[in-house]
């Protein structure tokens, strides 16, 4: 069971709600898509941590057997080499990997190398095994690191996978939700939170991913999020209220389920309703 | 014209709300949302008009001509992207595909070709005096520096008065938000007091300082972690950064949003501090010369 | 020798265009014959890379010289690679700085701005 947690805007919960359904179950593997600003791992701080560096493909030329053709320039759409004074030269991080230019090198002078753009740490968080991805500064495009974590995760004995997405809607966001049997909407009642839950919500239809919303932060009053999921009748799974306890607990990296019985209760009636719902839907669409 | 970037790293710790409260304290002319994965500074700030918009092209993408194909599968082969999927026909996941043309140029028979595709759409508000810039990536796309910096071009091509134009950025440390930093004159960072927020913010922080742009930070619902606020402030000294104001939580900020407006159209806590937190910044992005 | 100025138009008097990957033309004058030419710079158009597809064909070109307001770095590091040197513009027309470069007016560039990193997608 893959359950995918998102929302368009960030700090909405994604990382709260994730980690503490993780921290909730029996025994479960937390994956942090957030490449880019990994912070599930600062909550779980893992034990038995493994580093696995995550490495693209880029060319590296062989000069000797260069000839100045230029069609591996010519090739490039990315625009990632430049033939100047008799030399190849590579723009690594305009290079994309998609290896054409070795490919079609008629010389042979082009191989590829690896280049690191970040790692994939493994621990234990006691029930918990907490998977990683962390970019490396600079590095434009995280998904390659987001399919490693993603195809390393092949389901161990059928715990469930809480995968925490980073925000948006975008590419990044599909690639992590890509095979989520269920995929959690984190809303935050604001007119801000309503547009991004919008947008999110869009991205599950168009992917036909079973879903359902968590409204977190909730405030006495109006809450223009729940107002949205009545109106385009989308199941709402649980309110979070605003509460300043909470709101220490997470601002420390402290898992509340393992702080207090009450949010261990919460967070477990919340997975109970997910779990129902995703076994519902495989029901309905196996 | 001084171009000012708004920042956080982290998502959801206020740089849309504090942009907003910046625009209205400088009457700002000109103004950019570049966050294209989730804009929301169009919900607060009020538009008299209809905008331009003009579709935005990112990446062409390769389709196949599924009656010139002979399913050889040399294009699936060769793809890096596992963008070339086979179920009774050859396609392409338009998701997937980044465009480079390895399968058109492996492609015995021609049946593929590279088109172009609209991968999002620019708005631009302008009424000759004001020039708000903005862009909505379509779902799924390319998360796209390049449409980054068109919003930025877009906002640039309408030639206002003023002295200052605010840039509302995106979250995270990649593409989009390297694309932002270039070419501005100060990064603000909104950096709230969480392990979360102080993690994501030495690491915008680190993105930020290789372009040697001028830095500040400030530190927004700076009341919900004392500790945490004090950490920040350790780490900004120890590095030179300065620290424009703290901003405390308030439900009122919640009400201003709600209702579309700035925070400092009301006379709240979050308002007051927000027009601290603007002085402050404005002196250091003028080098203490008065707007 | 021929030198290079990326422009926003067609024309004799064009004004100097701000961006040098993304300028749509280029006039290439030379300081011998006092030709002038333009060329269509097909680079402007490229998702990614564009200063770097730009420099090669300027660098293809055979100039001498650059003469651009601003140049990112990988554009600079393939006009540096082919050993030309680039001279920052100042505000006023193409020929007028053409001009004060024949005068020895105009300084080098210094100041490369870090690239706009426009990866098309991902």
């Amino acid at each position: 069971m893959r359950i995918a947690v998102l929302s368009g805007k960030g700090g909405t919960g994604k990382t709260l709600i994730s980690v503490n359904l993780a921290a909730a179950a029996q025994t479960s593997i937390y994956v942090d898509c957030d490449v880019e600003e990994p912070n599930g791992h600062l909550f779980f701080k893992p034990e038995g941590v493994q580093d696995e560096e995550t490495a693209i493909n880029i060319p590296s030329v062989d000069e000797e057997l260069c000839n100045g053709c230029r069609i591996c320039v010519d090739f490039c759409n990315f625009n990632a080499l430049a033939y100047i004074n008799g030399k190849l030269k590579i723009f690594e991080e305009v290079c994309h990997s998609c290896g054409g230019c070795a490919l079609f090198c008629p010389e042979n002078a082009l191989s590829e190398k690896d280049k690191f753009i970040g790692k994939v740490q493994k621990g234990v968080s006691d029930n918990v095994t907490v998977n990683t991805g962390i970019l490396n500064i600079g590095e434009a495009s995280g998904i390659p690191l987001i399919k490693k974590l993603l195809n390393e995760n092949e389901l161990a004995g059928g715990s469930p996978t809480f995968i925490d997405c980073p925000p948006g809607s975008a590419c990044i966001v599909m690639e992590s939700i890509k095979d989520a049997d269920y995929c959690i909407l984190v809303a935050e009642p604001t007119l801000f939170g309503v547009h991004n839950l919008n947008m999110v919500y869009e991205l599950v239809k168009l992917f036909d991913k079973p879903h359902g919303v968590v409204l977190n932060k909730c405030l006495e009053g109006e809450n223009p999020a729940e107002e949205f999921c009545l109106e385009k009748g989308i199941r709402i799974l649980g309110r979070i209220p605003f509460d300043d306890e909470l709101g220490i607990l997470n601002s420390n990296a402290q898992i509340a389920v393992r702080e207090k019985e009450k949010y261990r209760t919460m967070f477990s009636s919340l997975l109970q309703i997910v779990t129902e719902e995703v076994r519902h839907e495989t029901v309905a669409n196996p | 014209m001084k171009q000012l970037l708004i920042l956080s790293g982290k998502g959801g710790t206020g740089k849309t709300t504090l942009a907003g409260a910046f625009i209205k304290l400088a009457d700002a002319r000109a103004y950019a949302d570049c966050d294209v994965d989730a804009p929301n500074l169009h919900l607060i700030m009020d538009q008299s008009s209809e905008p331009k918009r003009t579709g935005y092209c990112g990446l062409p993408k390769a389709e196949i001509d599924t009656q010139l194909c002979v399913q050889c599968d040399l294009c699936r082969n060769y793809c890096r992207f596992d963008a070339i999927k086979n179920h009774h026909e050859y396609q392409v996941d338009g998701y997937a595909c980044e465009g480079c043309g390895v399968c058109q140029a492996v492609c015995p028979v021609n049946a593929v070709s590279l088109k172009p595709a609209v991968d999002g759409e620019l708005r631009l508000y302008s009424d000759g005096s004001r020039v708000f810039s903005t862009a909505q990536l379509k779902m799924g796309s390319g998360t796209s520096g390049m449409l980054v910096t068109e919003v930025k071009r877009q906002m640039r091509s309408v030639i206002v008065d003023g002295k200052l134009a605010v840039i509302d950025g995106s979250p995270g440390i990649g593409c989009p938000v390297i694309a932002s930093i270039s070419g501005v004159d100060m990064v603000l960072i909104v950096a709230e007091p969480s392990i979360s927020g102080v993690s994501d913010m030495e690491r915008i922080i680190k993105t930020a300082q290789t372009f040697q742009t001028k830095m500040a930070v400030c530190i927004n619902k700076y009341d919900i972690n004392p500790e945490k606020t004090q950490k920040i402030k350790l780490f900004c000294q120890g590095r030179g950064i300065p620290i424009v104001g703290r901003i405390p939580f308030d439900a009122e900020a919640v009400k201003a949003v709600n209702n579309g407006q700035a925070i400092v159209d009301l006379d709240c806590a979050s308002g007051r501090a927000a027009r601290e937190v603007y002085d402050q910044t404005i002196k250091i992005l003028f080098n203490n010369i008065a707007l | 020798m021929r030198i290079a100025i990326p422009v926003d138009e067609k024309s004799i008097g064009a004004s100097v265009c701000q961006s040098f990957g993304r300028a749509p033309y280029f006039l290439i004058y030379d300081t011998d014959s006092k030709e002038s030419e333009f060329i269509n710079n097909s680079a402007a158009a490229s998702q990614g890379g564009a200063g770097i597809k730009t420099a090669q064909a300027v660098v293809d070109y055979r100039i001498g010289a650059l003469l651009t307001p601003r140049c990112g770095e990988n554009a600079s590091e393939v006009i540096n690679a082919a050993n030309i040197k680039i001279y920052k513009t100042t505000d006023a027309s193409a020929p007028d700085n053409i001009n004060a470069f024949i005068n020895g007016k105009l300084s080098l560039l210094d100041e490369i701005h870090r690239g706009f990193h426009n990866h098309g997608s991902k």
